[in-house]
């Protein structure tokens, strides 16, 4: 494992919003073709740690180092070399499937050619033959959220940021939704995710659990059960919730 | 390049395919200019008045037939007694009755001078003052045509003196402001709740991501907006030139010149507007309750600054549709050049930079 190439390097990492800090001292990295989970609580600083990694924050200190390229002075080059995907699938509802799609591949600097080419291919892929000269609003909401993912990565970007993909969407469509996302990883796409869905977080080779700003725990799904004693992720999560409460009690 | 090309088409669709977006845009400035030019104008047409004829001779009648024939007034009722005209505005048959007072040929060919009482309803202080003052131009006009002429010259009094001029079409007055009014709203409301949209979807979030750079994403939304303002100003004052016949006096260069300007400053305002809030509803108000009473009533549009309290005045002086409207009046009615506007354009230029600045420092604060 350690000897794979790294795509994310962050050490101490950390970010300051006037007395609070969001970030204190995050230390990890993140392996080409891997599915990184980065769990935690509302508020434990995941938003944040996202957006520096994104480069639309800078860090008050420490290194980060995204797709080779370093955020304090090549945000411009992370951003062409990374895909997004919010929660919110941000897709235009008043424009049509193939529009959105020539939209999106033309802000990445794709060319005509290339556009029309990526439009076809991903509009087969996903069987929306009959839905491309349809606008957004009328799609379902399964459909919007692999469409979102597909635009994402259609740039064949290094590494794919999924902030909380899932929400919102019954367990069928989010099985399949998780089969395309193994499929980017095997075609060697870093995809880092962010869920509240426990069961989820045991799909990804290695997960991170963050609470008050702090990485309190960083393994395989199977490595973290296995120390916390746990039959499940949940169960590891609420064990690290309670041992945070307690020592913040102390 | 070509992704911000991509990303100007797809404004243009978010634009065409908003029914609301292309009634604000197309309708509203020509249904606000026909407002302002045929509703609320200061002309009156037909008002209903009555006559006390208490003299009954030719120079009254001869007054009386011009009043009529000038096609401001309808001569509804003649009435022979003081309690009538009581009746008759309590009635609200009549807006005005005029009295000539008796013996008024003989009068004025003895004294050189006779009297016309002019009794408006005021209930409706507007169109009151109108119809008198239109009246009060009608003798005026007999005056100087049929009796002046005679020596030695006679005159005839009436009590009120003479608020508006006649001659002077409502529409004039009304197309600087209606402009003002129009570009400001299209390019401040529009753009910012176009740019508050992609915040609420999300869609902003992804823009930001992506390689474009903030301005870009900026100059992209707005560039849109920035054309079709422009089209918008050249069809207010085609509008106003080819239905109500106001020609530009001065430089069509200079006033499209002026408007791009406004048009910029009043789009960098929109930003700005855009930079405060998340949602399309608080963006919307905003820009109607700061932007659109402003321009109507504080920036000499309809109601006249010098007549404010001085603390209205100040806001005046504030507003930036206030020097915007005098640049117009001096191009539009005057025929005035640069020279006559300079520091009134150098506020507006003023004024963009600001707007420009402090958005830019807003988006830098949320950044970092």
């Amino acid at each position: 494992m350690e000897n794979r190439e790294k795509v994310i390097i962050v050490r101490d990492l950390v970010k300051d919003f006037g007395g609070f800090r969001a970030n204190d001292h995050l230390t990890f990295d993140v392996y080409k073709g891997e599915v990184f989970g980065f769990l935690g609580a509302n508020g434990a600083g995941k938003t944040t740690a996202i957006k520096i990694l994104c480069g639309l924050l800078k860090p008050t200190s420490g290194q980060v180092r995204v797709a080779g390229f370093d955020v304090y002075k090549q945000s411009n080059l992370i951003k062409k070399n990374i895909g997004y995907m919010s929660q919110k699938f941000s897709l235009y509802e008043d424009l049509t499937v193939s529009e959105n799609i020539s939209f999106y591949a033309g802000i990445y600097g794709l060319g005509f050619r290339e556009i029309k080419k990526k439009r076809m291919e991903l509009i087969q892929k996903l069987g929306l033959e009959s839905y491309a000269g349809k606008l957004i609003k009328e799609l379902p909401l399964g459909w919007l959220q692999k469409l979102a993912f597909s635009i994402a990565i259609v740039h064949n970007p290094d590494i794919v940021f999924l902030d909380e993909p899932t929400s919102g969407v019954d367990p069928i469509t989010r099985r399949q939704f998780w089969m395309m996302i193994y499929e980017a990883a095997a075609n060697g796409i870093t995809v880092f995710v962010t869920t509240h869905y426990m069961d989820e977080a045991e799909y990804c080779d290695r997960v991170s659990i963050m609470a008050d700003g702090l990485i309190v725990a960083l393994d395989t799904p199977a490595n973290l059960k296995l120390s916390f004693r746990a039959k499940s992720m949940n169960e590891v999560f609420l064990e690290l919730v309670r041992n945070k409460n307690n020592s913040n009690q102390q | 390049m070509r992704s911000f090309k991509g990303f100007v088409i797809k404004e243009f669709y978010h634009i065409f395919r908003d029914k609301r977006t292309l009634l604000i845009l197309f309708a509203m400035p020509v249904l606000q200019m026909l407002l302002f030019g045929y509703v609320i104008t200061n002309e009156i047409k037909n008002a209903r008045i009555a006559v006390w004829d208490r003299s009954k001779d030719v120079i009254t009648q001869k007054i009386t037939d011009k009043l009529r024939g000038s096609g401001y007034f309808n001569v509804v009722l003649e009435i022979d007694n003081e309690e009538e005209i009581e009746q008759v505005f309590k009635k609200g048959e009549v807006k005005e009755v005029v009295v000539f007072e008796s013996n008024f040929a003989e009068k004025i060919g003895r004294e050189g001078v006779a009297k016309i009482n002019i009794i408006a309803d005021a209930s409706d202080a507007n169109t009151a003052n109108l119809v008198v003052s239109y009246t009060s131009a009608v003798i005026n006009d007999f005056t100087v045509k049929e009796l002046r002429a005679v020596d030695p010259p006679m005159k005839i009094n009436t009590e009120t003196r003479l608020l508006y001029n006649p001659e002077m079409k409502g529409v004039f007055m009304f197309v600087p402001g209606t402009m003002a009014m129009i570009l400001i709203l299209i390019s401040a409301l529009l753009t910012s709740v176009a740019i508050v949209r992609e915040k609420e979807t999300g869609t902003m979030e992804v823009l930001l991501v992506s390689p474009l750079k903030p301005s870009q994403i900026i100059i992209g939304k707005v560039t849109p907006y920035v054309a079709l303002s422009v089209i918008n100003a050249l069809s207010v004052i085609l509008l106003s030139r080819f239905v109500f016949g106001l020609p530009v006096q001065g430089s069509y260069t200079l006033l499209i010149t002026e408007c791009v300007l406004f048009i910029i400053m009043s789009l960098s305002l929109g930003i700005l507007i855009s930079t405060t809030t998340n949602s399309q509803q608080v963006a919307m108000m905003l820009s109607m309750v700061a932007l659109l009473l402003p321009t109507i009533m504080l920036s000499g549009f309809i109601f006249p600054i010098e007549n404010m309290p001085f603390w209205l005045q100040v806001v005046c002086r504030i507003n930036p549709s206030t020097y915007f409207i005098i640049i117009e009046k001096n191009i539009m009615l005057k025929g005035t050049g640069f020279l006559s506007v300079w520091k009134e354009t150098l506020v507006i230029l003023g004024y963009t930079l600001l707007f420009i600045g402090l958005s830019v420092k807003k988006f830098n604060v949320r950044l970092s």
